[in-house]
């Protein structure tokens, strides 16, 4: 009976591990400045082992960070040295390729000392507000316009916080307060983490992490393996074509499911942009690995041991690789449409499990208010940032999710929050309908937006769009949802990459794109068209009065 | 509750029982009837007519009746409401439906978001349109709305919400709005956000009101035939209902605002905690209630209960947050997880044992109920480990079957994982009160503090079973079982003051303070508040809470900070910095130099004094008990089996002394003391558990 006892006492303590993990995460949503981490979850937090695998990590809103993230904390301990790692100290870094893809996301991680021993390690990361160089959107032509780029190096050296850095940062960006309290904010979570995580072994009379994070990484290996054992052998394919920034991009997958595990090989897909929708490699992984498990292992954890048996490869000439010194300030555009690419090759492998393609993308908004000529003395302007989502793909058993974020797990921030954060008024937001795919399954529908600057403003927005002359595919017979647009009220088109300004007394309109649908539309159920109808999903509106 | 009353009743409509709490002449008489759901007034009636016949009295000696129920919650989470219209800002159509735009669940495709409350065909919209200060950027359409009108009386609509986007800094528009639905049709019901919930953020003030029409015709034809039946039954003495932020409110407000009367139960089992805490000097006490689905966890510092501004109901899958529905009112802030007596233990793909959300509630019940349930309950390990007698459960009433609850260990953890029976009864306890103790210690930290410091008070059916365990692990010293354990929400509502919240949002930067429209926004609250205590008495001298919610500029996430009222309208703004940054300090450790600090919005807590609590006189002479009997006992800090005395509640007198392991029973719930822990029975009769 003693083994058994101690496995339960194990999975007791794997437990509390991801409750130490989860406050560290709240932690940092509370305290932090940046719009997207505090109303978005656009963050992510850890713990690791000595060896640098990580062993438990909070869930929020973003799977690229995560997954990511789980790669970093090797890269630190190579780049740092054993040998410099001290008590007190906290490491930093913006790296695109060995943090989480592009210099707005600050990764930090700190050393945890139990006892005067090292026993492991706290990553974090979010997306602060800026970077200085172009601020955050894809028109710059290489990382260096896009901002600061800071090295993996020490942010605290035992103890004594590195004066230099801090005035380095404070001088290269456009909000130095809101980043800088960011970057504290990040700090303060991971020793959160290690306050928990020392209670926790003082608790269970642990010294060091050694047999509980075995006991993770091999149950967690061991239930990842079995979960791939059931899946048939063979490479399919598959390939979409995206609106890119001033051309057309091809991504393309070529799956391989195999004894060692699952394999993704992105060969054939386009090469670099010109523009900062350019992927590191990482990130592109991060998305594989989440859309690969959401189907094959969505129960088990995400830790080192669990996402081991996922691999990916690219050429280097390739936009899902994109080397130094690219421009990737963007990156997260085509790195959501990644789950939907590798879902549709796993399709062919596992058909009636994918659901149809979706928006994807998340349609973010960054908006720069100004006051017009003459106007300066009535009010500062603003920087916001919206997180706004189209249609999810229809499932095979269910229609999709309308205005609802995937791959992305953030959230939208409240009309009323955005308006009172800066001068600008949103007149509009509400379902697009007759957006989503037919089916036999619908796709969801995505959402109409209209945006004004208030009186004595000027709208200036960085554009980040996708899915305008690619919408998304219907799948097993459903029908393409709607594709996006990105006009003015008087009918005027916008691009859907890149920063524009929209002239006074306009307003901008955004219509996002709707999910795919899923079957036949003529085996939809009669009373699904009869919702659809008396709700005015369809497009007309037979009750209410719009 | 300020006055003397000699006989006075407590009534809490719960989902399996109603339970009446009669105290006359400081002795108190309780009974449990089954709810009547197609006539709840019924099964009350029976109730009193017990409790009364127990007491000696006649049902017109009752001189209060105060009433809780969970009728509100249930029709949202049955969806069992009136035919509701709401009405909105044209462009926002569909707040309700796209929620935060987030999926509750990462992971999992195949998730289905909770239905809006009100579809997509009864919302209806007008244009108009406030800006965030309140200001009219449009005009009401007057054209519009009377189409509108025309609608919703063409629609058959018995109820219809009303909520504009910025309202809550300016209800004219929907004041109009519902002016010109009543001069049409008089007899409608209406609901505006600016009155029920205004608070900012639409999805959530939007889905309040729409929640409060949904269930007010049903909510106020069930209270009027309520009065109307005890009336009948000669009791026309005032009924009183208690409210989610643990207040009463006079029967006629609740009728206005039924949705604060969502969680009103659980309010009450908390303020039965802080009167125990009273009695017992506790200044820092956990409240931790165990029923069959659900535990429910909750702080008392110096004898208040901590409130927030919102919380979620119904949520829809595994008690995720997020498939829900959010609630904004202010309520008796605790944490509820799907930890219960029923809940279902099983064996997940990682091989490890999982337990709940999901529960065997009483139909079919635990496998050990023996009425055909098959999958392992917490009740079934409990009886396994010895923690349960088979032939003396609920009163003797239910005769456990142990067989049945092997044979469900067995089936579904034990061969699994191949473990023995014992260690797989001992893993399903261990994994939930772990669960209970990390969302108590999670709890805690979110609120910055540590809760090691707290004394535990304990009720419910399950509480006094696992508050040993979670004391070990939480590193508790103390807790406490107070008599009448399995009726604590009832005789909770006997205690609860007078009391009524206003909560507003109002932007206000410390650096460009605003006092006098700080001052008229205060004194609006204080008019709106004190307007339902006087309702009920109007001689009541209410006391004043007066609470800020505060961030840095920038920040999404605000603490509460109180101060005494003038404090603000004064605009002393020196003190309010101060003392925000000490409260922040608390939170997370360290201020942030150079950034500037906001208020977003305002809590103003009227209530009546505070009754003054006869302090449980100390114990000035103990003497051990010897128990008569024994019985195995699993002792989960030294993982095995100990011997452990059984002894009956009833025949234990003040002073008595147990020390653990031991096994305490009464009627309605069992007492577990662990090895290292030594209970005192208190002047009161409340078992003081202490470590030894």
């Amino acid at each position: 009976m003693s083994d058994a006892l101690a496995d339960i006492h194990m999975q007791v303590m794997w437990n509390r591990l991801i409750s130490v993990v989860e406050e560290q995460a709240q932690t940092l949503i509370r305290t932090a400045f940046s719009t997207s981490v505090r109303e978005a979850g656009d963050l992510s937090a850890g713990a690791f082992d000595l060896e640098g695998r990580m062993l438990v990590q909070a869930v929020t809103g973003t799977p690229g960070h995560v997954n990511a993230m789980a790669e970093s904390v090797g890269h630190f301990i190579t780049d740092i040295g054993r040998e410099n790692i001290r008590e007190g100290d906290v490491y930093i870094t913006n790296d695109p390729w060995k943090g989480t893809g592009h210099l707005h996301d600050i990764t930090i991680v700190t050393p945890s000392f139990h006892g005067g021993r090292l026993v492991g390690y706290f990553a974090s990361t979010a997306h602060v507000v800026d970077v200085g160089g172009r601020g955050f959107g894809p028109d710059a032509n290489e990382v260096y316009e896009e901002g600061l780029f800071i090295p993996i190096m020490k942010l605290f050296d035992a103890g004594r916080v590195n004066d230099t850095l801090v005035l380095m940062i404070r001088n290269n960006v456009r909000e130095a307060d809101k980043v800088v309290g960011d970057i504290f904010a990040l700090t303060a979570c991971n020793a959160a983490g290690h306050q928990r995580l020392v209670d926790m072994m003082r608790e269970f009379a642990l010294d060091d992490l050694e047999r509980l994070g075995g006991f993770i990484l091999s149950h967690s290996e061991r239930a990842t393996r079995e979960s791939l054992a059931s899946l048939p052998h063979g490479t399919w394919t598959n390939s979409l074509l995206l609106d890119g920034y001033d051309e057309p991009v091809a991504l393309h997958a070529a799956l391989t499911i195999g004894p060692e595990g699952v394999h993704v090989d992105f060969s054939g897909t386009s090469g670099p942009s010109r523009f900062g929708i350019n992927v590191p490699l990482v990130y592109a992984k991060a998305y594989a690995c989440y859309g690969i498990k959401c189907i094959v292992a969505p129960e088990i954890p995400n830790n080192s041991a669990s996402l081991a048996p996922f691999s990916v490869s690219a050429p280097d000439h390739c936009i899902l690789n994109a080397q130094r010194p690219a421009p990737v300030s963007v990156r997260h555009v085509l790195g959501h449409f990644v789950p939907d690419l590798v879902l549709g090759a796993l399709h062919k492998a596992l058909p009636d499990r994918v659901p149809a393609e979706g928006a994807g993308s998340l349609w973010n908004l960054h908006m720069s208010l100004r006051p017009l000529p003459g106007m300066e003395g009535t009010g500062s302007g603003a920087e916001i940032l919206m997180f706004n989502s189209g249609g999810t793909g229809a499932r095979p058993t269910l229609d999709g999710l309308s205005a609802t974020a995937f791959p992305s797990g953030v959230h939208t921030m409240p009309v009323e929050a955005t308006e009172s954060v800066g001068p600008v008024i949103v007149w509009r937001k509400e379902l697009r309908e007759g957006s989503g795919g037919a089916g036999e399954f619908r796709g969801g529908l995505g959402q109409s937006m209209e945006i004004e600057a208030a009186e004595g403003y000027s709208l200036r927005f960085s554009a980040m769009f996708d899915r305008i002359s690619h919408p998304a595919r219907g799948l097993a017979g459903g029908q393409d949802g709607a594709p996006g647009a990105v006009t003015l009220d008087d009918g005027t088109v916008m691009r859907g990459k890149g920063q524009q300004q929209v002239p006074p007394g306009r307003r901008l309109r955004l219509d996002l794109p709707g999910g795919g649908g899923y079957g036949d539309p003529a085996n939809r159920a009669p009373a699904a068209v009869e919702r659809d109808r008396h709700n005015g999903y369809l497009g007309a509106t037979p009750s209410g009065n719009v | 509750m300020g006055g003397a009353r000699t006989c006075q009743v407590g009534v809490d409509i719960g989902g399996t029982f109603t339970d009446i709490a009669l105290e006359v002449d400081g002795r108190l008489e309780s009974t449990k009837v089954l709810t009547d759901y197609e006539a709840p007034e019924r099964a009350i009636l029976k109730g009193l007519r017990e409790v009364c016949a127990t007491a000696g009295i006649g049902l017109s000696d009752i001189g209060v009746v105060i009433h809780g129920t969970t009728l509100a919650t249930n029709a949202l989470i049955e969806r069992r409401g009136a035919r509701t219209a709401f009405i909105t800002t044209e462009g926002f159509r569909d707040v309700l439906e796209m929620r935060t735009e987030n999926r509750f669940e990462q992971y999992d495709l195949n998730i289905v978001l909770p239905p809006p409350l009100i579809e997509r065909a009864d919302r209806f919209v007008v244009r108009e349109r406030l800006d965030a200060g309140g200001n009219v950027l449009l005009p009401l359409d007057e054209a519009q709305l009377a189409d509108v009108v025309d609608a919703i009386a063409a629609g058959g609509y018995e109820s219809v919400a009303i909520g504009f986007l910025h309202a809550y800094a300016n209800g004219a528009h929907e004041r109009r709005v519902r002016e010109a639905l009543l001069e049409r049709m008089p007899a409608l019901s209406v609901s505006i956000s600016s009155e029920v919930s205004p608070q900012f953020r639409e999805f959530e003030r939007f889905n309040t009101v729409c929640a409060n029409a949904y269930v007010k015709p049903a909510i106020k034809s069930y209270l009027d035939r309520l009065v109307a039946s005890l009336k009948v039954l000669g009791i026309g003495c005032p009924v009183y209902m208690i409210h989610s932020g643990g207040g009463i409110i006079s029967v006629d407000h609740a009728a206005e605002f039924p949705v604060r009367l969502v969680e009103s139960g659980p309010a009450g089992g908390v303020i039965f905690a802080e009167y125990v805490a009273r009695r017992h000097g506790r200044d820092r006490v956990v409240s931790f209630d165990m029923g069959g689905t659900t535990a429910k966890i909750c702080l008392v510092e110096d004898f208040a209960p901590r409130t927030a501004k919102t919380f979620e109901v119904a949520r829809t899958w595994r008690f995720r947050k997020g498939s829900g529905m959010p609630i904004s009112i202010p309520v008796v802030e605790m944490v509820e997880i799907g930890a219960g007596g029923g809940s279902i233990a099983s064996v997940d793909n990682m091989r490890q044992i999982r337990v709940g959300p999901r529960s065997a509630a009483s139909e079919p019940g635990p496998a050990c109920y023996g009425r055909g349930g098959v999958e392992p309950t917490v009740t079934d390990a409990n009886l396994l480990l010895g923690k349960l007698d088979p032939d003396n459960f609920a009163g003797g009433s239910l005769t456990l079957s142990r067989e049945g609850a092997i044979s469900a260990v067995d089936a579904r953890i034990a061969s699994l994982l191949a473990l023995d029976t014992q260690a797989s009864a001992y893993g399903i306890c261990e994994v939930v009160d772990e669960n209970m103790s990390n969302a108590a210690r999670v709890h805690a930290v979110e609120n910055g503090k540590d809760i090691s410091g707290f004394t535990m008070i304990t009720f419910g059916g399950g509480g006094p079973l696992h508050a040993a365990r979670l004391c070990e692990k939480l590193g508790i010293s103390s807790f406490i079982v107070p008599p009448g354990a399995g009726v604590g929400s009832a005789i909770g509502f006997l205690r609860a003051p007078f009391g009524y919240e206003s909560v507003r949002s109002a932007v206000v930067a410390l650096a460009d303070y605003d006092t006098q429209r700080v001052a008229a926004l205060l004194d609006a609250m204080r008019t709106e508040a004190t307007g339902f205590l006087n309702a009920i008495d109007p001689a009541i001298v209410p006391v004043i809470e007066c609470t800020a919610f505060m961030r840095y500029e920038g920040q999404g996430w605000d603490i509460p900070v109180r101060l005494p009222l003038e404090t603000f309208s004064t605009g002393r703004t020196q003190e309010i910095l101060a003392a925000f940054g000490s409260e922040y300090r608390r939170y997370f450790g360290q201020t942030i130099d150079g950034a500037r600090s906001e208020i977003i919005s305002w809590a103003l807590r009227v209530s009546s004094p505070p009754v003054r609590v006869d302090v449980a006189r100390a114990v000035s002479h103990t003497q051990p008990v010897q128990p008569t009997a024994h019985r195995p006992l699993f002792d989960a800090a030294s993982r095995g089996f100990v011997d452990a005395g059984i002894i009956d509640r009833r025949t234990l007198s003040v002073g008595d002394v147990v020390r653990g392991p031991a096994i305490i029973v009464e009627p309605e719930t069992t007492t577990i003391l662990t090895t290292c822990f030594t209970a005192t029975v208190q002047s009161d009769g409340c078992l003081l558990a202490t470590r030894h």
